[in-house]
């Protein structure tokens, strides 16, 4: 038997936090490639702490719904799984991005952990948010095409480096497609910062799409108010919204996208679980799904 | 007892079977079936079938809990096991209660076990306050992934950042699960508390103690390590109690050294400070780390009084039961609103003067 144990942040007191791993466990769970599919978080039950005892299989994948390798995916989760001889560097991820998986053992239960990149990391993350962009065009029946510039968002720097590379990988990957007319990342916290998302862009329309796993206050307060969408957040946004003569498509979190159920397979079965045709499964289900949570 | 079932002992006496007080043995062309009530020998085929339906409970239960409940997992099945039969009672007798039906209480949850002319279990979910209710009064659920919304608001649609504590929404049921699906659907409303239930009955819970908690921390909550023994006692007491959580805290100061707050009555063990604990920890490490002082309020007697009345109504979550027009309570809001008119300076203050030592 063979699990899949999704481990997320969660939140005690936004109850959205949650729902984007529900809803991509129970995807995952439609596809019927693993015996279990179980979630896990830092702030909610079952804590990553107790998660792996709830678990009946003797092989266990345990995924990040994570954006970056750092503090969370280096130190807090392998430290609360109690993952038996845990290094970073089993990753093998010298530049903060190309994280593989590390197969131990785990002090309180008798089963094989293999502990897996977080999906922000992985290069098919490219592709979920370049769907996110195409998705939040689409509910406003208008395509990329010429002219289309995609502004991708991450936190910056906060406890670790690793922070920003996951937001310049995909970036990049995704201006050497040549799918959009200019690919520009951009922070919160720090240098190019979202508040002038406009300035770096040349494209009439711009998709601002934020990594990250979840809707909330950064993504549905802070990021819309900073680039001038909205003066109050409680007043909702416009999509598209005028700002500095730009049409700002902005998408809300990339992680609720339902092609993120196929990033955590991508993970899983880089480290060795037979997932059989399930990435076909998710990729044909959610090629114009709605977005999770939605 | 069907034919499956009675097929499945044919094939499982060349073997012989113990269980539960049956024993079926083959020797040749002849059986032994002995149940703690009787005992048959040098049967036939036929015969056998003949005394097996006779005793069917036995034979039904046997085929229960080796062809149909999963045991991989012993945690769940000694839970299955207690729901029915806490006891120990020989199939004849438990049988018999669980035709009506037999419930027992996890957390909030009243779960019904009955059993069908072939032994098969059914069980139902329910919260304790709906039992006796209609079921048709109640949302009937059937998929165990549904008990997920259960656990996310309480009864007056707010968020639940504890799945334990006793707030748990009512009036849903899931009338008719089997046994997998029910043992998800407890995972899901309390996660992790059947194999922390089961290991403690063994004698192998790990328990983890509010000083290895604190100083496992990392990162913003590493400062907790820096609270003192008594705010952890207060912590205790005010978190880790019956009326905030299902769960029986097991967890001490430290090895050795309990804490002296009671540590409920829940049915299952909470073995470790949880991440609300720990959150609320930081909270209260900062605010422990300012020194004290002495204030001079002017109160009436009436109101120092009244000032503790709303702190304990606040505590005990009871402030929506006061009444809009009991000016009798203290905590009503018309008296609170008056003592803050009457108490606050304009910068919206309780007017105070540190003594100067």
């Amino acid at each position: 038997m063979q699990a899949l144990v999704i481990v997320a942040h969660g939140s005690h007191l936004n109850p959205d936090s949650s729902t984007p791993t529900y809803d991509h466990a129970d995807r995952i769970r439609e596809t019927g490639a693993f015996d279990e599919v179980k979630e896990a978080f830092w702030k909610e039950e079952p804590s990553f702490r107790e998660v792996l005892r709830t678990v009946e299989s003797d092989e266990v994948y345990v995924v990040p719904l994570f954006i970056s390798e750092g503090y969370f995916t280096e130190q807090v989760i392998p430290r609360e799984l109690r993952l038996d001889g845990w290094d970073v560097d089993e990753w093998d991820s010298e530049d903060g991005v190309s994280a593989t998986q590390a197969t131990l053992g785990a002090g309180d239960v008798e089963k094989t952990i293999h502990y897996c990149g977080p999906v922000g990391t992985h290069e098919s993350m490219s592709d979920v948010i370049v769907q996110r962009a195409e998705s939040v065009t689409a509910d406003h029946d208008t395509t990329i095409d010429d002219g289309f510039g995609l502004a991708v968002v991450g936190h910056g720097t906060e406890r670790n480096e690793n922070s920003a590379k996951a937001i310049y990988y995909h970036a990049d990957a995704i201006r050497e497609r040549g799918r959009f007319d200019e690919v520009q990342s951009v922070f919160m916290d720090e240098e190019p910062e979202v508040d002038d998302v406009t300035d770096y862009f040349e494209s009439d329309d711009i998709v601002v799409v934020p990594l990250f796993i979840a809707d909330g206050f950064h993504t549905q307060e802070d990021i819309p108010e900073d680039m001038g969408l909205t003066d109050d957040y409680r007043t909702g946004y416009p999509v598209p919204g005028e700002v500095d003569g730009h049409r700002l498509w902005y998408s809300g979190a990339v992680g609720t996208e339902a092609l993120m159920a196929d990033v955590v397979l991508e993970r899983a079965a880089d480290a060795g679980a037979d997932v059989g045709t399930a990435i076909e499964q998710v990729r044909e289900a959610t090629s114009d799904e709605p977005v999770a949570g939605d | 007892m069907n034919a499956t079932q009675f097929d499945a002992l044919l094939s499982a006496a060349e073997d012989g079977i113990e269980f539960e007080g049956l024993t079926v043995e083959r020797h040749g062309d002849e059986y032994a079936f002995h149940t703690l009530e009787a005992e048959y020998t040098d049967l036939t085929e036929s015969e056998l079938h003949e005394v097996a339906t006779e005793h069917s409970p036995y034979v039904t239960d046997w085929y229960y809990w080796t062809h149909v409940v999963d045991t991989r997992k012993e945690d769940r099945r000694a839970f299955l096991q207690w729901l029915e039969d806490a006891d120990g009672h020989a199939p004849p007798e438990r049988y018999a209660e669980l035709e009506d039906g037999v419930t027992c209480h996890w957390g909030q949850l009243a779960i019904t076990t009955t059993v069908d002319e072939d032994g098969l279990r059914g069980y139902s979910v329910r919260h304790v306050n709906d039992v006796g209710h209609d079921a048709a009064d109640l949302d009937a659920y059937d998929d165990p992934l549904d008990a997920r919304d259960l656990t996310t608001y309480d009864d007056d649609g707010r968020y639940r950042p504890l799945k334990t504590a006793p707030t748990l929404q009512s009036g849903w049921v899931f009338p008719a699960l089997d046994a997998p699906d029910l043992l998800q659907t407890v995972e899901y409303i309390y996660p992790a508390t059947i194999p922390n239930w089961h290991r403690e009955r063994e004698g192998e819970l790990d328990i983890t103690h509010w000083r290895d908690t604190a100083e496992r921390q990392t990162g913003i909550y590493e400062i907790i390590e820096e609270l003192d023994r008594e705010a952890v006692e207060w912590i205790a007491e005010a978190c880790c109690v019956d009326s905030q959580c299902t769960k029986r805290r097991e967890w001490q100061f430290a090895e050795g050294d309990d804490l002296a707050a009671k540590g409920g009555d829940g049915e299952y063990p909470c073995r470790e400070p949880c991440s609300l604990v720990v959150a609320a920890a930081r909270k209260w490490t900062t605010l422990e780390n300012e020194s004290e002082k002495t204030f001079q309020v002017d109160l009436t007697l009436s109101e120092l009084r009244q000032v503790e009345e709303i702190i304990d109504t606040v505590a005990e979550g009871r402030v929506d039961e006061i009444r809009e027009a009991d000016v009798y309570k203290g905590a009503n809001r018309y008296r609170a609103r008056y003592l803050r008119a009457k108490r606050f300076d304009e910068d919206g203050e309780l007017a105070a003067h540190e003594v100067e030592e």
